[in-house]
């Protein structure tokens, strides 16, 4: 170090350079230039003061340091480059430990001030933003809890073991208590004996984390023991986790609703005079049983009609008559719902029992016996002290054997055969006086022009291939849309239009209609497209014309002859000299085969079946019917319908089995080589076009099992 | 368009923030010892990041200065962190002293540092906004008020795109950003590029994912595509200290070492 004081500017401008220097390579540009330079000036202005104040003062050099930090030239490494300048610079008196160390002092005086500075200043802004953040939180929080406190709906939170968290106003009103009091129940505890069936799993699904949200309409008990009626729905909360921690439940109090739909439905299903379920009840009851009945399922009915009740409403008014009406609908009510039985009021004087699951014909005739009982007594309307009678229709069924409307029809002409057998009595069903009254009633009269209005039309029912499942053929059967008694089956009139002649126009028409339907199922399906079956009556088998007729028909509509099967009866032919004889063999010479319908039935001589014509035997349902009667025996049975599969074998015929109504006994027809099956199990008769829609499904590469 | 929450991130002190590690390169004290800790530990593993952030503040200032002197004075500073070191306003206001300035940050700290800051400027203003809710961001009142009088704005998106995930698609967002801007406005955009130090790339993205605000680093042509519809300003996508210096001895032997690349664009 130089012992005196430099002389001239020089050294000035030595310090000033190399300060220069110093301060522009420090930032990486990030000061403009010119500020930089500005505090190169500044700076190295007061060091020179220092350097040559005498005596020495701090003060400048101190306040250089200090200018530097404000400037952002915090990094030590300038400090120490700094110092060391200001060493290599001349000074007098040997102040320039003192310089380079005053300088050092305000740099870090400077520094410190500065670090305590940004210190406080960037926890001051955690801080605010730290209250920003909650204030926001419980912004939130508030909004929230004022949607929740002032929802219309009632909403309650609840831990997933079931406790109660918090409910809201609305759910205290719809239990009727204060909310505090729902907090720390449970869940559970609000069962009721009314929840539809499946609720609970739900819950139970719910907060074990395997649903996520379930809605059903829910009754509860409130404090005051009367029942409100929710729409209630239940969500999961899960943790961040994804552990399931509490459940939300919403409820809307639903009850007028419900009540007035209940009210409504209460009103469509029962009769507002007697308050007995009503016509459309007794129906929507009757058909469920006929949806999926179990295989041998009975049923009864009772239709019941007062007698003489016409001369009350005439003589004492209908007030009187409604009042009578009322006095019977409780008595029935009071005798019969009891036993399980459903009574209804059809309309006016008419009154049904259902019964389902009926044990048997003495069961429902038990039935009709305690309808009359129960009416025996006289009935006491006002002043008047009436007997009244009643007569008693009974029809006691398989479910598989007849359709609702069909029922109920028979029902209702077994009544009509009651009331002339004399008043006062029941009748049992019976079908052939069925069969009589029907035409006796109403198909006579309307059927020679049934077929000019267009009436009639033809259902077909599949034969299946036991073997592999496949649609093999399809039995045309015709109905008859009667506009008083509505869809009739060929059992309640082909007897009477025998009897008529009128089969004869009705079977061509009805071969013309099949034959054209099956030769268009063969033009859009080629082989796939199924045999047509269709019946043919002794009397048309008799007519000379037959073979010309079905020639004519089979040219006209194009199907092929060997597409076409004949359905005849065993009574079709009665000997070996039997006219009918030569026409079937007309028929089978024109390529059309021929089966006999309802084997087992007739009582036909066997030694004429080798000598018919025939290729094909359908066993008659009865056989297949009896096996599930429990006053015949099933072994038995089995070993009979057995017996006729094999006796069709050796005769060579193809054997079909009718009436088969479920799974395992089609599983042991297949299994004893019975070829073909037919029965509801298969296919009830059905419109052409979905005979159509399954053709075409079953060429579906997954061809369903048709057996199912 | 996703919307922000109703309620901003909290304000955890003990995770490091990104932008009071970069106050700490930068030689600041606005930082606690979560931040200090994580940046020493940055630093140790890659000790020029102290120089690359200077040369990223001072690229900013230099396209700040530039646009002010091409006439521009509406700036949109978007993830403007804690703005001390030579701040937007500050270079803006040398050339054109009536500049206007709207920082944008998502950090709530910064962003109260930041109105600490600027309580007495009347000309700037600070939104806690976050870029990957971009309609949200440009529908606050102080930005969409800079936009809506039509006069050009430069968006400042300086050291901030690599703190967006592929995931959250950065390109449409300044593309977004793009379409909401007058006529004639600027991008100035700078971010930290996988080129120059491969070396150094995968272990500092590792040291980020332990951060709230993890680092994608990209290459060239991403980072270029964020100008489409702009056109580069010269000399076009360049290191961060080649960016138009104010002394061309200033660049260095090794530009690339400053990794980031960095670039203006001007609508037209």
């Amino acid at each position: 170090m130089s012992g005196g004081l430099p002389v001239g500017a020089g050294s000035t401008e030595g310090l000033r350079g190399e300060w220069a220097r110093l301060l522009g390579g420090n930032h990486g540009a990030a000061v403009h230039p010119r500020v930089v330079d500005s505090l190169v000036d500044r700076t190295a202005e007061l060091l020179d003061r220092a350097r040559r104040a005498r005596p020495f003062d701090p003060a400048p050099a101190r306040q250089a340091g200090a200018m530097l930090v404000d400037a952002h030239f915090t990094d030590p490494e300038l400090l120490a480059r700094a110092v060391e300048i200001l060493h290599r610079q001349p000074a007098a008196d040997g102040v320039g430990p003192m310089l380079a160390g005053a300088f050092a002092a305000g740099w870090a005086a400077a520094l410190r001030e500065r670090t305590l500075r940004e210190q406080e200043a960037i926890r001051l802004a955690a801080d605010t933003a730290r209250h920003g953040v909650e204030r926001a939180l419980r912004e939130s929080e508030a909004r929230f809890r004022a949607l929740f406190e002032s929802a219309a709906i009632g909403i309650g939170i609840g831990d997933v073991e079931g406790n109660i968290l918090a409910v809201n106003k609305a759910i205290g009103e719809i239990f009727g208590v204060g909310p505090e009091d729902m907090s720390g129940r449970r869940v559970g505890d609000l069962v009721h004996p009314e929840d539809t069936p499946g609720v609970w799993e739900a819950y139970g699904d719910l907060i074990s984390g395997k649903r996520e949200y379930f809605q059903v309409d829910k009754p509860y008990y409130r404090h005051d023991g009367e029942v409100v009626w929710t729409h209630l729905t239940v969500s999961l909360i899960r943790d961040a986790d994804g552990v399931p921690k509490y459940q939300v439940a919403m409820l809307e109090d639903i009850t007028d609703r419900y009540r007035l739909q209940e009210r409504l439905r209460h009103q469509a299903t029962h009769d507002p005079l007697t308050g007995l379920p009503n016509r459309a009840a007794f129906f929507e009851r009757l058909e469920r049983l006929f949806e999926e009945p179990e295989p041998g399922a009975r049923f009864g009915l009772c239709y019941v009609d007062l007698d003489g009740f016409k001369v009350v409403n005439d003589s004492l008014g209908h007030d009187m008559g409604d009042q009578l009406l009322t006095a019977v609908a409780s008595r029935l009510d009071a005798a019969l719902t009891p036993l399980g039985h459903m009574v209804a009021r059809l309309g006016g004087d008419e009154f049904v029992v259902l019964l389902e699951n009926c044990r048997g014909e003495q069961e429902a005739v038990a039935a009709a016996k305690t309808v009359l009982a129960a009416l025996a007594k006289p009935v006491i309307v006002g002043d008047h002290k009436l007997a009244v009678g009643a007569s008693v229709g009974v029809l006691e069924r398989r479910v598989a054997t007849t359709t609702p409307g069909a029922a109920v029809r028979a029902a209702d002409l077994t009544l009509y055969r009651a009331k002339e057998a004399g008043r006062g009595r029941w009748t049992l069903f019976d079908p052939k006086e069925n069969a009589r009254a029907v035409s006796r009633y109403a198909v006579s009269v309307r059927m020679p022009s049934a077929l000019d209005r267009g009436e009639f039309f033809i259902d077909y029912q599949p034969l299946v291939n036991l073997a592999d499942g496949s649609l093999a053929a399809v039995e045309a059967l015709v109905r008859w849309r009667h506009p008083q008694l509505g869809v009739l089956g060929p059992e309640e009139f082909v007897g009477t239009a025998e009897e008529t002649g009128l089969i004869m126009p009705l079977g061509r028409w009805v071969l013309e209609q099949a034959c054209g339907q099956a030769a268009d199922w063969v033009a859009r399906f080629g082989d796939r497209a199924p045999q047509l079956n269709v019946n043919l009556a002794v009397r048309q088998a008799r007519n000379a014309g037959l073979v010309a007729d079905l020639d004519r028909i089979l040219r006209t509509s194009g199907l092929q002859p060997g597409k076409l099967q004949l359905e005849i009866t065993e009574s079709t032919v009665v000997g070996p000299e039997d006219e009918a004889l030569k026409s079937l063999h007309g028929l089978v010479d024109l390529g059309v085969s021929l089966a006999v319908d309802d084997f087992g039935t007739g009582w036909s001589n066997l030694a004429y079946l080798r000598d018919l014509p025939v290729s094909g035997l359908k066993i008659a349902g009865s056989f297949v019917g009896d096996l599930h009667d429990p006053a015949k025996d099933t072994h038995l049975g089995w070993r009979i319908v057995s017996g006729l599969v094999s006796l069709a074998h050796t005769l060579g015929l193809t054997v079909t089995a009718e009436g088969v109504e479920n799974r395992a006994d089609a599983e042991r027809l297949r299994l004893m080589g019975c070829d073909w099956a037919q029965g509801w199990h298969f296919g009830r008769p059905v419109r052409p076009g979905e005979i159509a829609r399954r053709i075409a499904e079953a060429n579906l590469p997954e061809a369903v099992d048709l057996t199912e | 368009m996703r919307q922000p929450n109703w309620v901003p991130a909290g304000t955890d002190l003990e995770k490091p923030n990104a932008a009071r590690m970069y106050d700490y390169y930068l030689g600041g004290s606005h930082n606690f010892e979560a931040d200090r800790q994580m940046a020493r530990k940055a630093v140790e593993l890659w000790p020029e990041l102290p120089q690359i952030m200077r040369a990223n503040r001072a690229f900013l200032r230099r396209a700040v200065q530039h646009l002010a002197e091409s006439g521009i004075t509406r700036f949109l500073d978007i993830g403007s962190g804690i703005p001390t070191f030579g701040p937007v306003h500050e270079a803006a206001r040398r050339v054109a002293p009536g500049a206007r300035v709207v920082y944008v940050d998502n950090d709530p700290v910064a962003v109260a540092h930041s109105r600490m800051l600027l309580e007495d400027d009347v000309l700037s203003s600070v939104v806690q906004a976050d870029l990957r809710y971009v309609d949200d961001l440009l529908a606050r009142p102080e930005v969409s008020r800079l936009l809506a009088e039509g006069e050009p704005v430069a968006v400042l998106l300086v050291a901030v795109l690599h703190f967006v995930p592929d995931s959250d698609d950065p390109h449409k967002l300044v593309a977004a950003l793009r379409d909401a801007l007058p006529p004639g406005s600027a991008l100035v955009l700078s971010h930290a590029s996988l080129e120059g130090r491969p070396d150094q790339a995968g272990a500092h993205q590792d040291l980020y994912r332990r951060t709230p605000t993890p680092l994608t680093m990209r290459g060239r042509e991403a980072i270029e595509a964020f100008f489409d519809g702009f056109e580069l300003a010269e000399p076009g996508v360049v290191y961060l200290p080649e960016w138009r210096p104010d002394d061309p001895q200033a660049v260095g032997p090794h530009p690339e070492r400053m990794t980031g690349l960095a670039g203006v664009g001007r609508l037209p």
